[in-house]
């Protein structure tokens, strides 16, 4: 590895002011999970490691005005076990605990997973399916981006150098909406998914028909993607497997996935088929309990 | 490069109880500082990429991945290594069963195996198959004695709760 200077601030202003200072220069690391394999690979080189190691208070996981908030700092496992989520998010716990390991969800954090921007992870392609939004923060101030509008490309996203992802909101979902997610899994359970989909249905409560909908998919893109002419399809419609077997192709339509150990790029794209018409099963199935 | 002064920082950590005070390179990962710097060579390298499990320790009671620590994350930390699992010489409920179970055959991987098994049973004294596996499937055998592991594991439980 490289030589780098380490500075682990004690407050979140500092770590802005430093950040502000050394721009590109600096890269911020929390878990280390990602970014600890590219400094031992020398795929990153920066001159300064800014830790956030010592911050306090913003891994807080909590809930206001019904909108679930996650602290950057707060680790895949701390959402994944947290009661509030798994009260008010399901889904969102079961996302969280079908990431890697054990031991690496101990380690990465909510923050991280978002800003370092892999396709491959799970819960991005979740979150976006509940319309999260992500808090942003400078030395110059703070915005808010919905997750929709984060991700560029692959390892890209809209954050700019001197800015830090703060924490993560996640709406009440409306009455009669189920969520799932569903992660492909052909090889090893801690293995990347071949395709991961997430969906979420709300349902007219009178007429039974889809009000509403989100389809997201992970791992066969430069970004997770939002499927919105296959969601425009479901809108206003029963579940039948005709209109499914229609919405996964519009979806398969979206991928453009990379061939690798986890399957071809036209395997992962028929296999995306499949399984959004799966997660659309399955989340209408919860809309209904 | 060569010419270029190592960057260095000055870490407090207890490791299997001992406190250490050292100064480590920024660069340097947990999983050597604990090999080279402090002896402490139960803990294996094995995938590098977190992965295999063989470089699992503690960290303030959770298992973590050495290899994707850099030392400078155990600051202030607790850090407990397979060295730590046997207290004054006697060994773990965790390890005596992973020999009267059979739950190894070259060894590589024993070390991970025993700091994740320990971690998980002072989480949880009797894990169902189910949570065993959850706790242990990031731990890799490549002798695949999986099988033995987990009877392994199921042994020590049980001998914890007649405890």
């Amino acid at each position: 590895m490289h030589n780098f200077e380490y500075r682990e601030p004690d407050t979140l202003e500092e770590v802005l002011a430093l950040l502000g200072e050394l721009g590109e220069e600096a890269k911020i690391v929390a878990g280390g999970t990602a970014l600890v394999i590219m400094l031992n690979q020398r795929l990153l080189v920066p001159s300064h490691l800014i830790s956030l190691r010592k911050l306090r208070d913003i891994d807080q996981i909590e809930s206001s005005d019904g909108t679930l908030q996650l602290g950057a700092l707060a680790t895949l496992r701390a959402v994944e076990t947290s009661p509030l989520v798994k009260e008010q998010s399901p889904v969102l716990a079961e996302t969280y605990a079908q990431v890697a390991t054990l031991r690496l969800r101990n380690m990465a954090t909510v923050g991280g997973s978002l800003a370092h921007a892999d396709p491959n992870q799970d819960p991005p392609v979740t979150l976006m399916a509940l319309d999260a939004r992500v808090g942003l923060a400078s030395a110059n101030g703070s915005r808010e981006v919905a997750l929709d509008e984060f991700f560029i490309d692959y390892y890209e996203t809209v954050v700019r150098p001197d800015e830090l992802v703060t924490r993560v909101m996640v709406p009440r979902a409306a009455p009669h909406t189920g969520s799932a997610y569903l992660k492909f899994l052909p090889r090893t359970s801690e293995d990347y998914a071949t395709v991961g989909v997430a969906a979420r249905v709300s349902l007219e409560p009178d007429s039974g028909v889809c009000q509403d909908c989100r389809l997201v998919l992970g791992g066969v893109g430069a970004t997770p993607l939002r499927a919105r002419d296959a969601e425009d399809l479901l809108k206003g419609q029963k579940s039948t497997p005709e209109l499914l077997e229609a919405v996964g192709a519009a979806a398969r339509q979206l991928t453009d996935p990379v061939g690798d150990s986890r399957g071809s790029a036209q395997y992962k794209r028929a296999m995306t088929g499949v399984f959004v018409g799966r997660a659309i099963d399955q989340a209408w199935e919860r809309a209904l309990a | 490069m060569a010419s270029e002064k190592t960057m260095t920082r000055t870490i407090r950590l207890r490791v299997n109880g001992k406190e250490h005070s050292l100064e480590v390179p920024s660069r340097r990962l947990l999983v050597d500082c604990l090999r080279y710097d402090l002896g402490l060579t139960g803990t294996k390298e094995g995938c590098s990429v977190g992965v295999c499990g063989a470089c699992t320790v503690l960290m303030d009671g959770q298992p973590i991945s050495s290899c994707l620590a850099l030392a400078v994350f155990a600051d202030g930390k607790e850090i407990v290594t397979v060295e730590g699992i046997a207290r004054e010489g006697k060994l773990d409920r965790v390890q005596q069963s992973f020999i009267d179970h059979g739950g190894f055959q070259c060894g590589s991987c024993t070390p991970g195996m025993v700091v994740t098994a320990r971690a998980l049973l002072d989480a949880n004294p009797n894990p169902s198959q189910d949570e065993i596996k959850e706790w242990m499937l990031g731990n890799l055998c490549r002798c695949t004695g999986y099988y033995q592991i987990i009877e392994s594991i199921q042994g020590a439980a049980g001998e914890a709760s007649d405890a």
